[in-house]
């Protein structure tokens, strides 16, 4: 399916304007006092998902176009992911400042205590790197090792679904549906790498990614 | 919940969730208009949480009915409900106590629309929109184990068994909040006077109710149902545990326990079983629920204790409910402030093993 320029240039917007509706939603109710009991979890359990919600759409764009074939959409993987990081730098000064007022010896000890923050942060230092090369100039500097470095994106998923999995007191059912979609994501890759039997995953921009940098 | 109590109906005949109540019924009216708004009910999903606490408040509507309101364009709808089917009840005659004398109270709505009661959901805001099918009338409490007699009481011979008090008492969660909540009960003390345990009872055990048509939770296998939770004699018998009836002067809602529940002030909350159905004293430490679930995380104490973490959870410092988004936490207290009236029954006892 071919598209033209200006209209990736329209759902670029739309996703822009989309992808603020969570944090919008949030202002919203805050502002309405309508944040529940607790405010704080609210807000930190609110960007915690669409944290992960982000990272499973930009995971999904390659396994599109593995099984469609649809190619344009891949386009949107580097916008989707900064979105991800958008709510995970939401979602950690939420801890960091609402939920303990900058108190870094309490954070610290936090951190390091419980399993389901330790991993979470390292999730979350992880897509550091990844944000600060999102830009075409690095994609052009780090040549093959922009996509080695990229592939850290399925480590982070992992973590982030093990930090869900460890924080829910008992009930799994949340944390299971979002391993669930990942487990079919990454399966659908590894089912087309075995088919060609030769990497067949894209992890570079694709050649229309590279013309739309060119051309800004 | 007024038209099923009413209903001329053989109850036994025709299970609750056979019958439309009234409310659902005129509220179906409502609800086809709100979901004419289209967008507008989307985004009042979107945009307000309190939909569905105002839904939960109202008390009286089938669990289908409460997520049909939460889902619709809800203030009208839930305000009229919550006039209609408003069940909320005063306890005459109860006295004040100096308990919490100066603590600022939890709100009515925070204490009532954030609730851990998995026998309606795992959500914080499921029990009060699940917990309306629930009926705490009529209600009986059956004693058994290590008694002189086994018996009986009726909920209304409980609450003659000692005058009603009021307690202010801090409620501080296993999982780092606390909130203020003024309880109105007797003391566990004097139930267990009149239950007379004989020599062998060194524990009490709490069973709660586990009613598969009115409490949709326990029909999930999240926890061992039904809630077990139990405490030493000497713990049951401290004059700071108490057999909560109500709270705010009112009865008991349905999320909060009615019923009765247990109260333990210097414990984490998960130790106040709710709707409470059987009390067995015994000899040995009985197996209670969070314990069964999580050995390494849960105790049988679970004494209030900010010098030992829980694997999940800092329990140095809490959040107190209704800080609001900037509020921040506090320091938790040994004993969560009770150490005067409770440490000891500790002493000796090694705290960090016996968490
Ligand atoms: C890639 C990084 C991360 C992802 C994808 C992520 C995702 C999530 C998700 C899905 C939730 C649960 C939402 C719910 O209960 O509905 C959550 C909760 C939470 N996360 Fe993260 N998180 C990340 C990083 C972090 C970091 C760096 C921290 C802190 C250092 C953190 C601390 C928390 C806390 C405290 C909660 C709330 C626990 C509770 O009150 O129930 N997360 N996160």
């Amino acid at each position: 399916m071919a598209i033209k320029k200006q209209h990736i240039v329209f759902i670029k917007a739309a996703i822009w304007l989309l992808a603020l509706l969570p944090l919008a939603r949030l202002v919203w109710l805050g502002t309405h006092d309508d944040l529940s009991a607790n405010p704080v979890e609210f807000v930190e359990r609110s960007t915690g998902t669409w944290t992960l919600v982000f990272l499973l759409i930009t995971l999904s764009m390659t396994p599109i176009r593995l099984l469609t074939g649809i190619v344009w959409q891949v386009q949107l993987r580097r916008m989707l992911g900064l979105w991800m990081f958008f709510y995970v730098c939401l979602h950690i000064s939420t801890y960091v400042w609402l939920d303990y007022s900058f108190l870094w010896a309490d954070i610290v000890k936090d951190i390091i205590k419980h399993p389901y923050v330790i991993v979470g942060f390292s999730a979350f230092l992880l897509t550091i790197p990844l944000a600060a090369t999102s830009n075409s100039y690095m994609i052009k500097r780090l040549k093959t090792n922009w996509k080695k470095l990229h592939q850290l994106v399925y480590v982070i998923a992992i973590l982030a679904i093990l930090h869900f999995w460890w924080l829910v007191k008992k009930d799994v059912t949340e944390p299971f549906y979002y391993a669930a979609v990942l487990f079919v994501l990454l399966g659908i890759r590894l089912y087309y790498r075995y088919l060609h039997t030769k990497p067949a995953i894209k992890m570079r921009p694709t050649n229309a990614e590279m013309q739309t940098h060119q051309a800004k | 919940m007024i038209i099923l109590n009413q209903s001329k109906l053989n109850p036994s005949n025709i299970q609750p969730s056979e019958i439309t109540p009234r409310e659902v019924f005129d509220n179906r009216r409502y609800f086809l208009k709100a979901a004419g708004f289209g967008l507008a009910a989307g985004s009042a999903l979107l945009f307000s949480t309190k939909v569905r606490a105002a839904a939960a408040v109202s008390g009286g509507v089938t669990e289908g009915a409460g997520r049909l309101i939460g889902r619709a364009n809800g203030p009208v709808v839930a305000e009229k409900m919550a006039f209609k089917a408003g069940t909320r009840q005063k306890i005459s005659g109860y006295t004040k106590t100096a308990y919490g004398e100066g603590e600022k109270l939890s709100k009515y709505e925070d204490i009532t629309t954030y609730n851990n009661y998995y026998e309606f959901g795992t959500g914080k805001a499921d029990p009060a929109v699940q917990a309306t099918l629930f009926r705490p009338r009529p209600w009986t409490i059956s004693i058994e184990g290590a008694v002189k007699k086994a018996k009986t009481i009726s909920i209304e011979d409980l609450l003659k068994l000692a005058p009603l008090e009021e307690r202010i008492y801090r409620m501080r969660c296993v999982e780092g909040w606390s909130m203020v909540i003024p309880w109105v009960g007797l003391p566990l003390a004097s139930f267990v006077k009149w239950a007379e345990p004989t020599g062998n009872a060194k524990y009490v055990e709490f069973i709660s109710a586990n009613d598969s048509l009115s409490m949709p939770g326990v029909r999930s296998p999240v926890l061992d149902w039904p809630y077990t939770e139990g405490l030493r004699m000497d713990e049951a018998t401290n004059p700071l545990t108490l057999l909560a009836v109500g709270l705010y002067g009112e009865y008991l809602p349905n999320q909060n326990g009615a019923p009765v529940r247990l109260v333990m002030p210097w414990k984490y909350g998960f130790k106040g079983g709710k709707a409470i159905v059987k009390i067995r004293f015994v000899e040995k430490m009985p197996l209670t629920t969070w314990v069964k679930a999580g050995p390494s995380e849960y105790g049988f104490y679970a004494n209030v204790n900010p010098n030992v973490d829980h694997p999940r959870w800092t329990q140095s410092s809490e959040k107190p409910i209704g800080g609001g988004l900037f509020g921040g936490r506090i320091k938790t207290k040994m004993f969560n402030g009770y150490s005067e009236q409770v440490a000891q029954m500790y002493a000796g006892l090694d705290l960090t093993k016996n968490f």
